[in-house]
């Protein structure tokens, strides 16, 4: 068991852990963050992506010991108590329907938009190249990063 | 799915982990970002006894100037060299490499040295190291130790490490003024692996090609240096005729793979197509 | 039955644009993914596998994984072997149907690669993962059946003892020879429709907790109800003892439309262990054990005249069955037997399926099932044809197609197409497309001999959603009904509370359902709830699969509502002192007619109903009613789907350049869903046109075990599509609804094999085999150029000579044209 200490969603938590124990499982089982689901075994799906000290990352592919002192957001804190601008933009542009693979897509969004505050259709198509998703065809999720990205610069510029 | 169960240590020194790899033996790996190898575990494909996380090592952080090459750090991630200055000055063709492989958050955790340890010919970086002419650097028991990129893709899979030899850094020559290079990759889907990939260097010069690097990505267990290709780029008028038929070289000498994208011939026939599309971008032709 | 033309309301809910009421849990991460679900005391399950595509089981060693820590029991087939039944298959297609013994568990002998031989339940998942591991099994191979081209011949290795022909099931309308017989064009095509993985993003689950004898049971099902029922009839559970829920369900396709080993064994080793069971599978463990879709090899004939009138068609196709038959297995080839002849009109029409055993994971239902299968070869042969002939495709569809005034057309096959326009349809979509600008600049590109080729290919197509009736569904020997069950209940406050038998997974029924209550009861949206997916709470139902929910589920829905507006008229007319036929109910008001007197809502009278003080002798005091509705017929959306492709002719690579797509769904309730499922639907076919194919090596080991070798499109390798609809309202249910959950996949596939050929034919390519990956393209280019470097390859084998089954062109055919396909057909 080695001990870890990890802030998740603003709150801290230390746990003694296996080493080969994922960070998903982490997350899911330890610290109750059900949000983030899984979705394959081989980093492709992204249904996983949290961002790790403000990165995406594919969190079934990393381990809990290797996330040991950073600093982990899931969809469950993305919004800080409030709704964040890609979690409106999803509802208001139908860009979910089964919904499994929203929180990683909203995760992986959020961090092209930091990136890349005004991305064009192309760039959010590139963007979210690591994260699957089986019902949408990904129209209505290109649709709702630029809705969100427009909304923040307008919230930004106000 | 879930990894088999292993030891892991987190040394806080470069000596500290090749003492712990030496002590574990064949049995022992090096973890940085994990995005090769996490897969693996998950898959059961990999059953190491020990994984020493080299990445709390800063020896092996950071991107410098060191004369007339850049050091790179093996920790530097696909991020970094994405945005790094430097590399964008003196080595392009590594940021757009990089800016290729897999997806963004596995860019943000895979790094260089954990891309290069790995040896699979069908990743961008090998490739890339071979068009750069880059130097790897090693740390092991007895020291440093340089080893070209020609010589460091041994076998698939098989970098020329020893067993408890960290990979700590990439030595590459600054390409100047003058030379133009293109990454060209051919993939089934964005985010999958190249069937087939070309790292070009050019340096052109009177409208003509003074010199050309050629590296193949997914053409035999290792990369491959496409020599033929530039012996007769060298010299050759920089448009793209004479490029399309300097590229007509690229397959010889290679034993691509078949894999379920590609059988042989048409991996041979995408690498002769691919290499004059990057050599004619390369040159600006 | 009624039809709604007219315009809705200003302030009608139906038609419009709602956001999901869904969403809310959704985008925030509180959701209820069945692997998210706890219970004290629960266990985990994983599974021992078999890595053999066809062995005898001599020995099954449990002692090393029964020693590991944490280890709570370890059974192989012969502790369940009492009691697991045997798998359903719910549609025996024919009465001479050989349907296998199918054990959730091996006992004797394994069958395809990832068939469960042993389990383990432990403390938790990652001890359950090594104590699987440390399961010992000897076997003694037997050779591996792979190639239905083969699996028939005298000689060829046996699945079952009984032999590998499943069924073969034939239909015959009008003078099939005499159709074929002098006419002056007969094409004949052998088409591959490869092996699919459904791959829902949400792996497979299940949770069973006991209590005495009995069992609750969460599971990322498509079917509660349906599972419910056949998990009493396998285990002998009584099913009043048996309560199934599907939590959020994280995608379908078809996939979870099934009762799976898994189920039923977290079932059994729950009452065994008396603790919750749960088993979650690993996304390589699904890509080999959950259902494939697809796969058959299609022999279609079709003769013409000269002008392209068509006279007949003749089928034949071989089904890959997999190794067993689950839930409607044999039947999902059959639901394409009446729509090969989609939208057009003939004198004859033939239809022929032989369902053949393989070593292989079963196939089933997957999106479209049977129908994509069918129109892609439909439509891949009206472009062939039309080549032949040398006139416009579209023109051609258009000299064959039923009229919009034709309608009710009874179709050759003999299925009543009850409404639709294929004229508006497609006149709207080459509006949108700009097909003569294409075909221009096509023509620009093949005189200049550019690199680059651009194909437009096209898709006009029927389906048919909502299998019902009952009757004609017990005369097919589908053993469900084809009805589904809603209720309705008034809450003391007016809010209303709506059950349905459709369960979602990603529909959007919480909306739509509430878009229609609202309108016929006249509250508003916010104040109703959709219950679904849990039997019991909504203990009656048939589920959601094949486009039926709101063609049948949401009839239910109005009918529900009918009777709770009835209820509430006799409570009104006490009220407001006016007999029940003078009272008239609107916009969620009773009022005497002629107005201007008293009026009371319907909240009022549920609330009236709640006290019950004021009723009239007799009356219950009760808003709330059920309904079950059973259509008169299927629905037949239809639509026109246009799609521009760029062929790089030197890589083989295809990229897609614009997609449009107008469909014809009949009233459509919520286009934002619609357009959603359009979306969705054209996606997933552009998946199998493109990129997606379960690849099995000669010893029948699945290649494609993982998403990097299974591959789906991502963003970045799909284009925007065009989408818009018309309104034909369908005649068999009185809102006027078809189904569109599957008709972007059915559509879809065809119109981009028709692009990617069109591009290639005057370089002599005719035909490249799905998915039409940059190997297979460039291969069929050389191919038809007399290359030899891409015309032998893989030819005939089929099945995947070291590892590759995606390539291979064949032959150069007697007419010149070539076939980037494997050589062969149906036999």
């Amino acid at each position: 068991m080695t001990r870890i200490t990890v802030k998740v969603d603003g709150v801290s938590y230390t746990d003694d852990v296996e080493p080969r124990l994922l960070l998903v499982h982490y997350l899911r089982e330890a610290v109750g963050k059900t949000g983030t689901p899984i979705g394959c075994d081989t980093t492709n799906c992204g249904a996983c992506t949290v961002h790790m000290d403000g990165k995406s990352v594919k969190s079934c592919s990393v381990l809990a010991v290797q996330a040991d002192g950073s600093e982990i957001t899931t969809i469950e804190g993305i919004g800080n108590g409030e709704w964040h601008p890609l979690q409106s933009a999803f509802r208001a542009e139908h860009a979910l329907q089964c919904g499994y693979c929203t929180p990683g897509m909203i995760m992986a969004a959020a961090d092209l938009l930091r990136e890349n505050p005004d991305p064009t259709d192309h760039e959010v198509r590139e963007g979210l190249e690591g994260n699957l998703c089986r019902c949408t065809g990904y129209q209505n999720i290109v649709r709702a990063v630029r809705r969100a990205a427009q909304e923040t610069r307008e919230g930004a510029a106000s | 799915m879930i990894p088999a169960k292993f030891d892991y240590v987190k040394p806080r020194s470069l000596d500290e982990a090749v003492s712990a790899l030496a002590e574990g033996g064949d049995d022992a790996k090096v973890i940085a970002g994990g995005q090769s190898l996490l897969p693996l575990l998950r898959l059961r494909l990999a059953y190491p006894e020990l994984l020493v996380d080299v990445g709390g090592l800063d020896e092996l952080r950071g991107v410098r100037e060191e004369g007339e090459s850049l050091w790179i750090g093996a920790l530097t991630t696909h991020y970094e060299l994405i945005h790094d200055r430097l590399i964008a000055e003196h080595c392009g063709l590594l940021a757009q490499a990089a800016g290729t492989v897999a997806d963004p958050a596995v860019r943000h955790r895979g790094t260089i040295g954990g891309n290069l340890s790995h040896a699979d010919a069908a990743g961008d970086l090998p490739a890339v190291m071979l068009a750069l002419d880059a130097t790897m650097v090693a740390h092991g028991p007895g020291g440093n130790r340089d080893i070209a990129a020609a010589d460091f893709f041994v076998d698939y899979l098989t970098p020329a490490l020893d067993g408890s030899d960290i990979l700590t850094g990439v030595r590459v020559p600054k390409h100047g003024r003058g030379w133009g290079f293109r990454y060209e990759k051919f993939q089934a889907t964005a985010q999958s692996w190249a069937i087939v990939g070309v790292a070009a260097m050019v340096r052109r010069s009177n409208g003509h090609v003074a010199e050309a690097r050629v590296g193949l990505t997914n053409m035999g267990p290792v990369p491959v240096r496409a020599r033929a290709v530039e012996d007769a780029a060298a010299g050759a008028a920089a448009d793209r005729d004479a490029l399309r038929q300097a590229a007509g070289h690229a397959a010889d000498g290679t034993s691509p793979p078949t894999d379920l994208n590609a059988r042989p011939d048409y991996r041979e026939h995408l690498a002769r197509v691919l290499t004059g599309r990057a050599l004619a971008h390369a040159a600006g032709a | 039955m009624t039809t709604d033309t007219q315009a809705p309301a200003a302030d009608a809910e139906i038609g419009k644009a709602r956001v999901r009421k869904e969403d809310a849990r959704l985008v925030t991460g509180q959701t209820n993914w069945t692997d998210n679900l706890t219970q004290p005391g629960m266990l985990h399950m994983a599974f021992a596998r078999s890595p053999f595509a066809h062995a005898r089981i001599t020995r099954v060693d449990l002692s090393a994984a029964r020693s590991m820590p944490g280890v709570i029991a370890v059974y192989s087939g012969a502790d369940f072997a009492a009691e697991q039944g045997s798998l359903p298959c719910a549609w025996p297609v024919t009465p001479d149907i050989v349907i296998p013994d199918h054990p959730p568990m091996a006992t004797e002998e394994v069958r395809y690669v990832g068939e469960a031989v042993a389990c383990v339940v432990a403390r938790n998942r990652y001890e359950a993962a090594d104590a699987a591991a440390a399961i010992d099994v000897d076997y003694e191979p037997l050779p591996a059946v792979l190639d239905i081209r083969t699996a028939l011949d005298q000689g060829s290795p046996k699945v079952h003892e009984a032999g590998n022909k499943s069924y073969e099931f034939a239909m015959t309308s009008g003078d099939v020879d005499a159709a074929f017989a002098g006419a002056p064009v007969v094409l004949e095509r052998n088409y591959r429709q490869q092996r699919l993985i459904p791959v829902a993003m949400e792996p497979r689950a299940v949770l069973c907790a006991p209590s005495g004898d009995e069992f609750t049971l969460w599971s990322a099902t498509q079917i509660p109800h349906v599972l419910r029922t056949m998990l009493a009839l396998v285990t002998g559970i009584p099913e009043h003892k048996l309560r199934v829920i599907a939590p959020d369900v994280g995608g379908g396709f078809g996939s979870k439309l099934q009762v799976t080993a898994e189920e039923v064994l977290a079932l059994l080793a729950a009452r065994k262990l008396r603790k919750p069971v749960k088993w979650t599978e690993s996304r390589s463990e699904g890509n080999l054990t959950v259902h494939h879709g697809r796969d058959q090899w299609q022999r279609i004939r079709i003769a013409a005249e000269r002008d392209g009138r068509i006279r007949g068609l003749a089928v034949d196709l071989l089904a890959d069955m997999g190794a067993y038959l689950m839930l409607v297995t044999p039947g999902v080839p059959l639901l394409g037997a009446q729509l090969f002849n989609a939208i057009y009109k003939m004198d004859a029409y033939s239809f022929r399926c032989t369902g053949v055993f393989t070593t292989k994971m079963p196939t089933d239902a997957y999106r479209g099932a049977g129908r994509p299968e069918a129109t892609f070869a439909i439509e891949r042969i009206m472009d062939d044809l039309a080549a032949e002939l040398g006139v416009d495709p579209l023109e051609l569809r258009k000299r064959n197609w039923i009229t919009h005034e034709e309608f009710p057309y009874t179709t050759i096959s003999g299925m009543i197409y009850d409404s639709g326009n294929y004229e508006a349809a497609t006149a709207r979509a080459l509006e949108l497309f700009g097909y003569d600008e294409l075909r221009r600049e096509q023509e620009q590109r093949r005189a200049s001999g550019d690199p680059v080729q651009l194909g437009i290919g096209i898709s006009t197509y029927t389906e048919a959603c909502g299998l019902a009736p009952s009757r004609a569904l017990g005369e097919g020997n589908y053993a469900a009904g084809g009805w589904e069950h809603a209720s309705v209940r008034m809450l003391a406050t007016g809010k209303v509370e709506v059950v349905t038998g459709s369960s979602a997974h990603g529909q959007g029924h919480e909306t739509a359902w509430s878009q229609i209550v609202a309108d016929k009861l006249g509250v508003p949206f916010e104040d109703v709830r959709v219950l679904h997916g849990d039997t019991l709470v909504a203990p009656k139902g048939m589920d959601t699969y094949g486009s039926r929910s709101l063609a049948v589920g949401g009839i239910a829905v109005v009918g529900a509502c009918g009777k709770v507006v009835e209820k509430a008229r006799v409570i009104a007319s006490a009220l407001l002192e006016a007999p029940p036929e003078e009272i008239e109910f609107s916009g969620g008001t009773f009022q005497a007619r002629g107005g201007g007197g008293p009026a009371k809502t319907i909240q009022e009278i549920a609330f009236e109903a709640f006290t019950g003080h004021n009723l009239p002798d007799g009356t219950e005091p009760s808003l709330d009613a059920e309904a079950t509705f059973d259509p008169s017929n299927l629905s037949f959306p239809h639509g026109t789907h246009l799609c521009a492709i760029e062929v790089d002719t030197e890589t083989g690579q295809v990229t897609i350049r614009s997609y449009v797509a107008v469909d014809d769904a009949g009233v459509v309730v919520n286009p934002l869903i619609v357009e959603g499922q359009v979306h969705g639907g054209i996606a997933q076919g552009i998946g199998q046109a493109l990129f997606e194919e379960a690849v099995y090596d000669d010893d029948g080991n699945l290649l494609t075990t993982t998403m990097a070798d299974y591959l789906l499109p991502s963003a970045a390798d799909l284009p925007d599509f065009v989408t818009d609809y018309t309104q034909t309202p369908a005649t068999s249910n009185p809102l006027g609804v078809k189904g569109i959950g599957e008709a972007g996949t059915i559509a879809s596939t065809p119109a981009v094999v028709n692009s990617i050929v069109d591009a290639l034919r005057p370089m002599g390519v005719r035909d490249v085999t799905m998915p039409c990956t940059p190997q297979r393209v460039w291969r069929a280019i050389q191919a038809a150029r007399g290359n030899a470097s891409g015309g032998t390859g893989d030819a005939g084998s089929g099945k995947g000579s070291d590892g590759d089954t995606r390539s291979g062109v064949t032959h150069t055919p007697p007419d010149g044209g070539s076939a980037a396909s494997d050589e062969g057909g149906p036999r």
